[in-house]
């Protein structure tokens, strides 16, 4: 499924949107979560899981190919933790009405 | 950041009323879930690849009795986020 696929689905659940409204919505979702990230912030959603911003710190680091020695910058990574419920879920252990 | 606040983004940044705003995004997180309970993967460009993998059994160990055991082969969630996201973290602050 990709976005576009998430996007028609919207707009069949919900008729009275258009499929431009979804579009927008559904981007102002990601967009929102990405900017949310951006500021180092974290994202739960309840029964899906959690975004933490994690930071690695300035490394040397060796260009393989030539043994040349490099300097890594410090850099900040998403991470992602999934949620109780979804985690079941994807092992096929839990109900969709399931806890967690 | 909760559900409930990028339903308020939603919300002020596009100006939908609340309740689609609030259905949508509950709709959302749940048409995900359902797609990757079946195993297929899900790509948001901009955001990131949500993929289902699967994990053979293996022999493991209790740390704390040394007894092995069979940790029992599963399906796990991972998340492989897009460049662009990679990019906006380290491009505003830090």
């Amino acid at each position: 499924m990709t976005k576009r696929d998430l996007i028609d689905e919207i707009n069949t659940r919900f008729p009275h949107l258009s499929h431009r409204d979804a579009e927008v919505i559904i981007n102002a979702i990601f967009e929102s979560m990405v900017d949310a990230m951006g500021q180092g912030d974290r994202i739960e959603i309840r029964g899906f899981g959690s975004f933490v911003v994690k930071h690695r710190r300035a490394r040397e680091g060796r260009n393989p190919k030539s043994g040349e020695i490099v300097s890594v910058a410090a850099k900040r990574v998403p991470f992602f933790k999934v949620g109780k419920e979804l985690r079941l879920r994807v092992d096929g252990k839990a109900s969709p009405k399931g806890s967690g | 950041m909760t559900k409930a606040e990028i339903i308020a983004r939603i919300y002020e940044k596009v100006g939908f009323a609340k309740k689609d705003a609030t259905d949508v995004v509950e709709a959302t997180f749940e048409i995900i879930k359902g797609c990757l309970e079946k195993g297929e993967k899900v790509k948001v460009s901009g955001f990131g690849n949500f993929v289902v993998n699967s994990k053979r059994p293996r022999k493991g160990r209790n740390p704390q009795t040394g007894e092995e055991i069979i940790i029992v082969g599963r399906k796990v969630l991972t998340f492989k986020p897009s460049q662009i996201l990679k990019k906006s973290l380290n491009s505003a602050s830090s």
